[in-house]
């Protein structure tokens, strides 16, 4: 013992202080990278800009804010389509995923395993691949592009992304409670109602929020089934880019990300409530 | 004979090709506690999910009272569960999670806090209303199932190995509030449980299952003292069995030969005339002295076997012996402690003594009671 070489008491210390500070550090590094392309699109919302280009820093303005609506018709067509698309779209898949994941974790059925594949199939498919695919299927059936189609297609491959995180929640459900429902007195529709639905909605709720992100900006596969005369939103900024993007579309990227950011304030908020109702010690 | 609360005609269910309930028949009067007691894949859950309503019958019939429930859902049954996990909703309060199966029937709103603050009384959880279930600790949690079930008012409970998650110390004290309850308001308690000593305490009768079938079904001292089967003489505590013949039957009592040639009487009540027997009794029913000591007390302990203390442990209350006979065979003992200076009384290791017992307190197992070789006994299920 006596012999033992004394630690280097010194620089134990230190490199805990150097390891302590990596992780605030590189954490700052991430949300930095990830945050300045929003901040960019934020700060050009306010950019007076001489001619056509939104590139260079010309001088605060709220000129924008003030006509976002008002400047570009096309564009406000263009937004409502895509909030029109998103929220049919959204609900839609959210039910049909919902029921889907209910069946695949519940029920043995003739095909469960195929499906359990397939439904993967649409996440694993590059976007290209299935925007082009669904365009040939709607040519082929002579269907008319346009607001309808392009639902169908996010409708496709929003149920995949709602029925694995749906799935994913009622994986973690105990059977047991929708039987004590049952033996209660509680019909299959009202233990489902009562028992069942509340207790994945968390599930379904983020699957929904998923869906919604995943609709709202799509690109690729909405460029190939909108036809030529619907135009989304990312349809309206990607055309208007090649002659440069008008600041109003940062505002109105702007508002979406604040409408975000308050239901995520909202979400979180809620949870902290939720959890603060539980008490952490438990009394005998 | 008053007609069975709960009756199972023929149940028998299969899960593909494994048979869980295999042709069982069974008769369950009101007011009963019954417990299905046995070792784990037994077939007493699935039995009482079948009462329940949870499993389909592969055959055989299911009544409650004169009713024929066999194809009906949970829901139109009138047996109410307290299922091993409790099976709390999460998401609502303890006052809901009671009043869940009063607001299926549409009790009025002053009716439903009228009884659930009857039942909060009754599990002693009174002011617990707006907590949630996980706010709760294991055996409040209990109760608060328990009053759940009961204030449906339910013909029959069904109580699966509810005491199951709960320490040593609460779940003593549980089997008290259970037995006290089910006094209380009088109705039938179905109780699965793997815990022998648990359903000796409460029950008024045991049906013990082992593959899907009854192994023997009585009264608790019936099955401690008069197991009829090895299957049930081992899960029942610890038995020793001995081999032997019967060479003859004198009135109330047979006389057996053990392999050993020595002759030991049994009540003929035991045996059911099968000529190779093995003959049982328990280790309390033992009594040990040293050999050549005079036998004072011994009048009625007329069986006598010799042996060696092979092992003697002192464990406070008892002591607890391995004895082993001149042809090999181990018996345990309990020798109760009668004096305070225990060491004295402990024999040693190697001691030669002898063993008697009152031919009363034998039991006998038949050819058809022993056990299968490849179902091992657990000789010393003591808890």
């Amino acid at each position: 013992m006596a012999h033992a070489a004394p630690l280097p008491d010194r620089t134990r210390p230190a490199g805990q202080r150097v390891r302590r500070a990596i992780l605030p550090a590189y954490t700052g590094l991430v949300v930095a990278y990830l945050s300045l392309p929003i901040l960019v699109m934020i700060l050009f919302g306010f950019n007076d800009i001489q001619g056509r280009f939104n590139f260079a820093w010309q001088g605060f303005t709220l000129e924008h804010w003030g006509n976002v609506f008002g400047r570009y018709p096309a564009l406000n067509q263009a937004l409502i389509n895509s909030l029109t698309v998103a929220v049919v779209a959204t609900v839609v898949a959210t039910t049909l995923g919902t029921l889907i994941g209910l069946a695949l974790t519940r029920y043995e059925f003739r095909g469960r395993g195929p499906l359990n594949l397939l439904i993967f199939l649409p996440i694993a498919t590059p976007e290209i691949v299935l925007g082009a695919s669904l365009l040939a299927l709607f040519v082929s059936v002579a269907a008319p592009l346009g607001l309808a189609t392009i639902i169908v297609a996010h409708i496709m491959f929003n149920v995949s992304f709602v029925v694995v995180t749906v799935r994913a929640r009622i994986a973690g459900f105990d059977r047991h409670l929708e039987e004590a429902a049952m033996d209660l007195g509680a019909d299959e529709w009202t233990t489902f109602r009562k028992i069942t639905l509340p207790l994945i909605f968390p599930g379904i709720l983020a699957a929904g929020l998923l869906a919604f992100a995943l609709s709202i900006d799509d690109f690729v596969i909405t460029q190939f089934t909108a036809g030529a005369q619907t135009l989304t939103f990312p349809l309206w900024v990607y055309g208007a880019s090649r002659i440069g993007v008008p600041p109003q579309v940062n505002v109105m990227g702007t508002i979406i990300f604040l409408i975000a950011i308050v239901g995520i304030v909202l979400w979180v908020y809620l949870q902290r409530r939720d959890m603060s109702a539980r008490p952490t010690t438990l009394e005998r | 004979m008053p007609e069975a609360d709960v009756r199972l005609d023929r149940v028998t269910k299969r899960f593909g090709s494994f048979t869980a309930v295999d042709d069982l028949s069974l008769e369950i009067p009101e007011g009963e506690f019954f417990s299905l007691l046995g070792p784990s894949g037994c077939g007493k859950t699935t039995t009482l999910r079948m009462i329940g309503g949870f499993e389909e019958v592969t055959s055989g019939a299911i009544y409650l009272g004169d009713q024929n429930v066999t194809d009906l859902p949970p829901f139109k049954r009138a047996t109410n569960t307290v299922f091993q996990n409790y099976a709390l909703f999460p998401h609502l309060s303890v006052f809901e999670n009671i009043a869940f199966g009063l607001r299926r029937r549409k009790t009025a709103l002053g009716e439903i806090r009228r009884q659930v603050a009857f039942m909060l009384e009754l599990v002693e959880l009174p002011g617990y209303e707006e907590r949630r279930p996980n706010q709760l600790s294991g055996g409040q949690q209990q109760r608060v199932a328990l009053a759940r079930a009961l204030v449906n008012n339910p013909r029959v409970l069904l109580l699966d190995e509810p005491l199951g998650a709960l320490d040593l110390k609460l779940r003593k004290q549980m089997q008290v509030e259970l037995k006290r309850i089910q006094s209380e308001i009088g109705i039938t308690f179905i109780f699965v449980t793997h815990d022998q000593e648990e359903a000796m305490t409460m029950s008024d009768r045991i049906a013990v299952m082992r593959a899907g079938r009854i192994e023997q079904l009585g009264a608790p001292e019936e099955l401690y003292e008069r197991p009829t089967t090895e299957f049930v003489a081992g899960f029942l505590g610890v038995s020793n069995l001995l081999d032997g013949e019967v060479t003859e039957r004198d009135g109330d009592m047979v006389s057996i030969r053990l392999t050993n040639g020595v002759l030991v009487q049994a009540p003929a009540a035991a045996t059911n005339g099968a000529a190779k027997v093995r003959v049982g009794i328990r280790p309390e029913k033992l009594r040990v002295v040293p050999r050549g000591a005079e036998v004072t007390a011994g009048a009625t302990e007329t069986n006598v076997l010799e042996g060696t203390v092979l092992d003697a442990s002192y464990i406070g209350v008892s002591t607890q012996y391995l004895v082993k006979t001149a042809e090999g065979h181990t018996l345990t003992v309990y020798a109760q402690n009668l004096t305070t200076s225990g060491a004295s009384e402990v024999l040693s290791d190697g001691q030669d003594v002898r063993l008697s017992w009152n031919p009363q307190h034998t039991f006998v197992i038949d050819d058809a009671g022993r056990s299968d070789p490849e179902a091992p006994m657990e000789e010393a299920r003591t808890r």
